[in-house]
């Protein structure tokens, strides 16, 4: 029960992009259509849970050699490293996902929603699969996020939109009324907690 | 080529390592800094060191808390318990709730949280106003644990903030439980001024 | 009178937030007060400054293939700098900035300036092209800081304007941020298509 309430909790109550303004350059540049969005969203979920894996098992070798002041330096690294390999992989093993991701692959490595889930489960002290789940589901809020965005967009593209509004302020500003909406989920973790008891 | 990163990266660890080693000490000092302070806050006036007759107290949830001790004249003042909670709307809370010897609230400080700015955030002014009898924890006793009005208990929530309200609540009730139950203060007290 | 151009274009023609719409994450998400704003624009515009005068510095000895990684590790390793030396003596701001401090290794201004200015301009252009992006970016953080707050709390720099109780707290929330910046970017460009 506790690992869905993550679930819930990282996909709406605590939105990475609309709760935690994380992630929110792919957010804005990459909503156009729904269609890009969910390539976006997957390539993200790939990569987010396979990042903070990696990550968490260097962070425990940090800590074990007392070099705790590289963390920055080493995630970022690591990450862009295997941005790297999956793109390479991905074309060798399975070209028709490559086709599909490929594009959306390294605009990934400077995602800061990557590296803020990486350190955040550092900070938050979870376990190793706590981590996992905590990191698939804050990449399925994003792309929850993302394709309703475009859904948005995809409509405001036919109406009539003042010039200076047009393009990202308008943007921004549903965005902000999606982060309204979203703000309707908060407390909902707290009450399923003490529904399913595991509230500590 | 990779030799120009590695020599790159290694000069970088070895920068930060000394950076590392210059910022360790006031770090810490600042930590310890914020932690006095907050413990000067929450006590009535003593004159002992509260810091260094610490000691660690069990809660009932097999949890432990941190609770300063303060003497004046070598006289037992109070008591003050550096209490987490996990209620919090968003995260933890911690908190630094002074006690008097006789197990009334003196004074409590909030030393960290992530509850919303502009609702939850208010914990700090909201429990101790006393011009606002009805919200003010100071000089209560927590002794039967304190509850909000909306469950029955006799403290006013933050104005939408129910939730950051009974995380505090939860906070306060923890460090005094802590304190009265699980050990016996004078004994601990005595024990340390013994050695 | 060359020197200045370079300066204040990073502040006006080129701000990093109104015009080229860089770094969004921690524009949003370290703007709820006027000073949390400033303080994150000046830890970033000391990075800015800082690792463009390395990377130009170094531009001659990094062969191209690593460029792009040794150019992400001599940001991190500032980013590093600057969380250690915040922590050690603005514990308050360090706190409240939290999370988007490390994350300033990813704000695509600072790699930006980095590849388009650092790696082909010298050293003294290359500080004074970072710290006038930098300080573009300070501004545009500091009055969507200070209108949040105004809008939200009714306070100035911390300062009451008016009471709290007529502010709307939206503004502080999340929607609030996309909201105004989102009017901000408008009112930049009507006043664009003027002139």
């Amino acid at each position: 029960m506790s690992y869905i309430l993550i679930f819930i909790t990282a996909v709406f109550v605590n939105n990475i992009v609309l709760a935690q303004f994380l992630g929110i350059c792919p957010f804005l540049g990459v909503s156009n259509k729904t269609e890009t969005a969910i390539g976006m969203g997957a390539a993200v979920a790939f990569v987010m849970t396979l990042a903070t894996i990696f990550t968490y098992l260097i962070q425990s070798l940090l800590t074990y050699f007392g070099l705790d002041f590289m963390q920055t330096i080493t995630f970022i690294l690591v990450i862009a490293a295997l941005v790297q390999m999956v793109e390479i992989i991905l074309k060798k093993v399975s070209p028709p996902l490559y086709q599909a991701l490929g594009v959306f692959l390294p605009l990934i490595t400077t995602n800061c929603a990557i590296l803020g889930v990486a350190i955040l489960v550092i900070q938050k002290e979870l376990t190793l699969f706590e981590s996992v789940i905590f990191a698939f589901s804050t990449a399925i809020g994003f792309g929850v996020a993302l394709v309703l965005f475009s859904g948005l967009r995809e409509q405001m593209a036919l109406t009539k939109i003042p010039k200076a509004m047009r393009g990202t302020p308008i943007a921004l500003i549903v965005a902000g009324m999606l982060a309204m909406a979203f703000m309707g989920f908060s407390g909902v973790d707290k009450t399923l907690a003490i529904l399913w008891g595991i509230a500590k | 080529m990779f030799l120009v990163l590695v020599i790159f990266t290694a000069v970088a660890a070895a920068l930060l390592a000394m950076v590392n080693e210059v910022t360790k000490a006031p770090i810490a000092a600042s930590e310890k800094a914020k932690q006095e302070n907050a413990i000067k806050v929450v006590l009535p006036e003593f004159d002992n060191s509260p810091t260094e007759e610490k000691y660690l107290a069990k809660t009932v949830d097999g949890d432990s808390l941190l609770v300063f001790p303060a003497k004046k004249g070598g006289k037992y003042v109070g008591s003050a318990v550096a209490s987490t909670t996990k209620k919090g709307f968003s995260g933890l809370v911690k908190i630094m709730v002074g006690f008097n010897a006789d197990g009334t609230l003196y004074n409590y400080s909030v030393l960290h949280h992530a509850e919303t700015p502009g609702l939850g955030s208010k914990i700090q002014d909201w429990f101790s106003d006393k011009l606002r009898p009805s919200s003010c924890v100071i000089g209560k006793n927590p002794e039967k644990g304190l509850k909000v009005s909306k469950d029955g208990g006799e403290v006013d929530a933050i104005t939408a903030a129910t939730i950051s309200s009974r995380a505090f609540l939860d906070a306060i009730n923890r460090a005094y439980s802590t304190l009265n139950h699980s050990v016996n203060v004078s004994d601990t007290i005595s024990l340390q001024t013994n050695n | 009178m060359e020197r200045f151009k370079i300066f204040y274009n990073g502040i006006v023609k080129e701000n990093p937030t109104f015009v080229l719409l860089l770094g969004m994450c921690p524009t949003l998400g370290t703007t709820s007060s006027a000073l949390n704003g400033m303080g994150m624009g000046l830890a970033t515009a000391f990075v800015l400054m800082a690792s463009n005068m390395a990377i130009s510095s170094i531009k001659d000895f990094v062969p191209d293939k690593v460029r792009i990684p040794v150019f992400v590790v001599v940001i991190a390793t500032f980013v590093t700098v600057v969380q250690f030396l915040m922590q050690a003596y603005m514990p308050a701001l360090y706190a409240s900035l939290g999370l988007f401090i490390p994350l300033i290794v990813v704000n695509c201004i600072v790699l930006g300036r980095a590849e388009s200015y650092a790696a082909k301009n010298g050293v003294i252009n290359s500080g004074l092209d970072g710290l006038g992006s930098g300080m573009g970016f300070t501004l545009a953080l500091t009055i969507l800081g200070a209108l949040r707050e105004f809008l939200g709390t009714g306070k100035f720099f911390g300062l009451t304007a008016f009471p709290e109780k007529y502010g709307s707290l939206i503004f502080v929330l999340a929607p609030g941020a996309f909201i105004v910046l989102g009017y901000l970017i408008a009112l930049v460009n009507r006043l664009k298509s003027r002139d």
